[in-house]
């Protein structure tokens, strides 16, 4: 047996000991999922001893080093271990901001203190982290951010405003880009702090989503003391920092996002709505629809393949990101339209005990915000204009 | 098709009425307040002064008899301003089916209570999630005078405020509308808000007595065509809406220190929705133009008509969600209303798909 097969073995005999049975089971929606941190509650006691177990084997991040409460897995053994869970339908364990953003950020710009202060935590479910990168009128055209931090000495004093910080109200830090120099040109002067979010100084203010939950925020600093060794890279080189962790992001806003359609197939939904005829969906043109959606996934799927490969051969995914995001959120929301398709008259009802109180619609409301978050379809469009097909600014 | 002067000064009384008494933000009172008859009592007021809830009742039974065109205009200021009224469910379907095929009793009984606006009625259609008028399952039995109705609707909209329903059901080999006393013994009605803040119940018939129409059949067929007719100018209405809206944000917003509206990204998509919505509406008229005049083929314009201003309404929310960025998602935002009652009234008898199918078929491919 090959080192890989035995610990394909080794991993297949742990998870079905280990992995509780309610956490094979699909999440019904995005409320399922687990996000740990010091406020979070747990839905039930297997969420709770699935993520402790899983975070006791460091494989609630498992490409992480082993010295910061990560696995060590190579790349091939976090792809048999993402096999395997996904064999048995085992839920991720835990997963917030922390894991897809500021985990590899970290592993890149951080300094040791900070690496060993703030990884173990994430992978523990601890700590839950929010991002606060966009302002009022810092949007698509962030680097012109202006929150503040002034250098008093032996802190920064943090003063201004973000807007659509998700869960800013839920999480414990928030990771946040600053301006250090006020004079620096405006890729020059931002920094990239870390901070609590039950520091003095900080609020919250819940904004309600078209969806009608109210996962983001309106977030205030108000003289807000930021550690001088909270810092992630070089004072003032934050931008690369940014840049670099929503790489991060948009991977993974690209691959599939957590919700009612992970991991379901449209068309046994479609047939049980709309029905079958000769062993057909009886609507013609919602059948056509479903497949060219699909044969567009699937050949989304072999690009990412292909990407991913190119990374781990040392290239990097770079600019290939702003593809894989544009393509993975306009595809999510289209699955999205294309079940509201099927599911008819039932889909649009918003509180009925039959649809979870309107999950349907919820869920294909939220889906809208996919091209948006984490930079705008349009923003990269425009990054794979110019930084791969090399075409001129105006 | 051009408007006459008639219809010029409606559509300039109406837009004006709208506005002000249906705006938008009256839907969201609504909808916070969670109103226990879900449409805005005030304005459906206002509407019966002004005899719109008569404009498809003849004039002999109290109404104004304006014809399609009319009802048209009307919807399109109704999508323009997501005005929530039970226009569409009393005014048109209601008014249509029993002028179509109501007995000369029913008539009278019926045609001008809608027309002074005293009663509400709602059309019952669909017995599955998605409309399929040529396949009702809900069944009719000869039972005395009447007749007994077995089956269960979905997408009744105003039924929990309706003082009749207007039942699709199957009798032998043909589908026809009855009439249905809401308080009857055996009639359940599930009040279900919708994703669009409309009411829209689920009705379940547990042999219900009920009366057949002297022409049920044409009835039912009449409705429906008035009914995707003015859905279509609605939804056209709203897209415009959603257009306009968004357009105005392309010339307020600033980013990189330019107004969003320079980027040549972002007006070529203005520039495309423009002529959707314009198409659509423009189909929507002619085909309401086409039902008045009794065209050969208003069947075929209406169903086009229907199917395109799906499209291009739901095409136009997601545009404009997507144009006015963050602030699109909210909910303190009207622009989401938009997106909302397109997917909603584009679902409403018969969606895109549907009516392209059935256009095909009357196309003969
Ligand atoms: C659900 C959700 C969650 C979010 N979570 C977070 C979070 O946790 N933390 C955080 O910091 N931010 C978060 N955001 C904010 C998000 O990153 C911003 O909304 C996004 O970057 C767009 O900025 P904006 O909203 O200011 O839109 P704007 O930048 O004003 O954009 C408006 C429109 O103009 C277009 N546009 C702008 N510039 C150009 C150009 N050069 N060329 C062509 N078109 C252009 C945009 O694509 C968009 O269509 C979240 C947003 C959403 C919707």
């Amino acid at each position: 047996m090959s080192d890989l097969e035995q610990f394909r073995a080794e991993t297949r005999a742990w998870l079905e000991a280990n992995c509780p049975e309610e956490m094979r089971q699909p999440l019904k929606s995005q409320a399922d999922h687990c996000w740990g941190g010091r406020k979070w509650q747990f839905q039930s006691d297997a969420q709770k001893v699935w993520m402790e177990r899983m975070a006791d084997k460091g494989w609630t991040a498992p490409q992480w080093p082993k010295e910061y409460g990560g696995g060590g897995l190579s790349p091939e053994e976090a792809e048999v271990l993402a096999e395997e869970m996904k064999r048995i339908n085992a839920r991720t364990p835990v997963s917030n901001f922390g894991f897809w953003m500021l985990g590899p950020a970290l592993l890149k710009f951080g300094s040791e203190e900070l690496k060993r202060q703030h990884l173990p935590p994430i992978c523990r479910g601890e700590i839950r982290w929010c991002q606060g990168y966009s302002e009022p009128n810092a949007g698509s055209d962030l680097a012109s951010l202006q929150t503040r931090a002034e250098d008093k000495g032996d802190h920064f004093l943090v003063n201004g405003q973000k807007i659509w910080t998700s869960y800013a109200d839920k999480a414990d830090w928030i990771f946040c880009l600053v301006r250090t120099d006020p004079n620096a040109s405006k890729h020059n002067g931002i920094s990239f702090a870390l901070f609590d979010m039950e520091s003095e100084g900080v609020s919250t203010r819940p904004i309600e989503l078209i969806s009608g939950e109210s996962p983001f925020c309106e977030t205030f600093f108000d003289d807000v003391k930021v550690g001088k060794d909270q810092i992630v890279g070089e004072l003032n080189r934050g931008w690369d920092v940014a840049k670099y962790l929503l790489t991060h992001e948009r991977n993974n806003i690209g691959g599939e996002p957590p919700g009612f359609l992970k991991g379901r197939a449209l068309g046994p939904l479609a047939a049980e709505h709309v029905g079958t005829e000769h062993g057909k969906l009886a609507d013609g043109a919602l059948r056509a629809d479903i497949a060219r959606l699909e044969i567009d996934q699937m050949a989304f799927q072999a690009l990412v393949g292909k990407i991913r490969e190119e990374a781990e051969a040392g290239q990097g995914v770079g600019a290939q990101s702003a593809v894989l995001k544009y393509y993975g959120t306009e595809l999510n929301k289209r699955r999205y339209e294309v079940m509201m398709d099927a599911l008819g008259a039932e889909g649009l009802e918003w509180e009925s005990e039959r649809t979870m109180g309107g999950l349907y619609a919820r869920e294909w409301l939220r889906s809208k915000g996919n091209s948006i978050e984490g930079g705008t379809s349009e923003v990269m469009l425009g990054i794979v204009s110019k930084r791969l097909l090399g075409l001129p600014d105006a | 098709m051009k408007l006459n002067d008639e219809q010029q000064m409606l559509q300039d009384s109406v837009a004006r009425l709208m506005a002000d008494k249906g705006p938008v933000s009256h839907l969201r009172e609504l909808r916070d307040r969670n109103d226990e008859k879900g449409y805005d009592e005030p304005l459906w007021h206002a509407m019966v002064e002004s005899g719109l809830t008569g404009i498809l009742v003849p004039e002999e039974h109290g109404g104004i008899g304006f014809g399609l065109v009319g009802a048209g205009l009307v919807a399109r200021e109704i999508g323009r301003n997501l005005s929530v009224t039970p226009f569409l469910s009393t005014a048109v379907l209601g008014a249509t089916a029993l002028a179509t095929g109501g007995s000369v009793k029913q008539q009278q009984k019926w045609l001008p209570a809608i027309a002074e606006g005293s009663v509400i009625t709602a059309l019952a259609v669909d017995d599955g999630a998605k409309h399929r008028p040529e396949a009702i399952k809900t069944e009719a039995k000869a039972a005395g005078d009447g007749v007994t109705l077995n089956g269960g609707k979905l997408l009744v909209l105003d039924a929990h405020v309706a003082d009749l329903l207007l039942v699709a059901a199957r009798q032998g080999e043909s589908t026809a509308l009855f009439l249905v006393d809401p308080k009857a013994e055996g009639v359940t009605i599930e009040r279900n808000r919708m994703v669009d803040d409309r009411n829209a119940a689920r009705v379940t018939l547990d042999n219900v007595a009920a009366e057949p129409m002297a022409d049920g059949a044409a009835a039912l067929a009449a409705a429906l065509r008035a009914g995707r007719a003015v859905l279509a100018a609605e939804l056209s209405g709203l897209a415009r809406e959603a257009f306009e809206r968004t357009l105005q944000y392309l010339k307020e917003r600033k980013q990189f220190g330019r107004l969003i509206g320079t980027f040549q990204a972002l007006q070529h998509r203005a520039a495309l929705l423009m002529g959707e919505v314009s198409m659509s509406d423009a189909l929507a008229m002619q085909a309401l133009d086409a039902c008045d005049r009794n065209a050969d083929d208003a069947e075929v314009q209406v169903l086009a008509a229907k199917a395109k201003a799906a499209r291009v309404a739901l095409l136009a929310g997601q545009e404009a969600v997507q144009m006015h960025g963050g602030i699109g998602m909210t909910d303190e935002f009207d622009i989401g209303f938009f997106l909302k009652r397109a997917r909603a009234g584009g679902e409403t008898l018969g969606d895109a798909n549907y009516c392209a199918d059935r256009f095909a078929v009357l196309r003969d491919y």
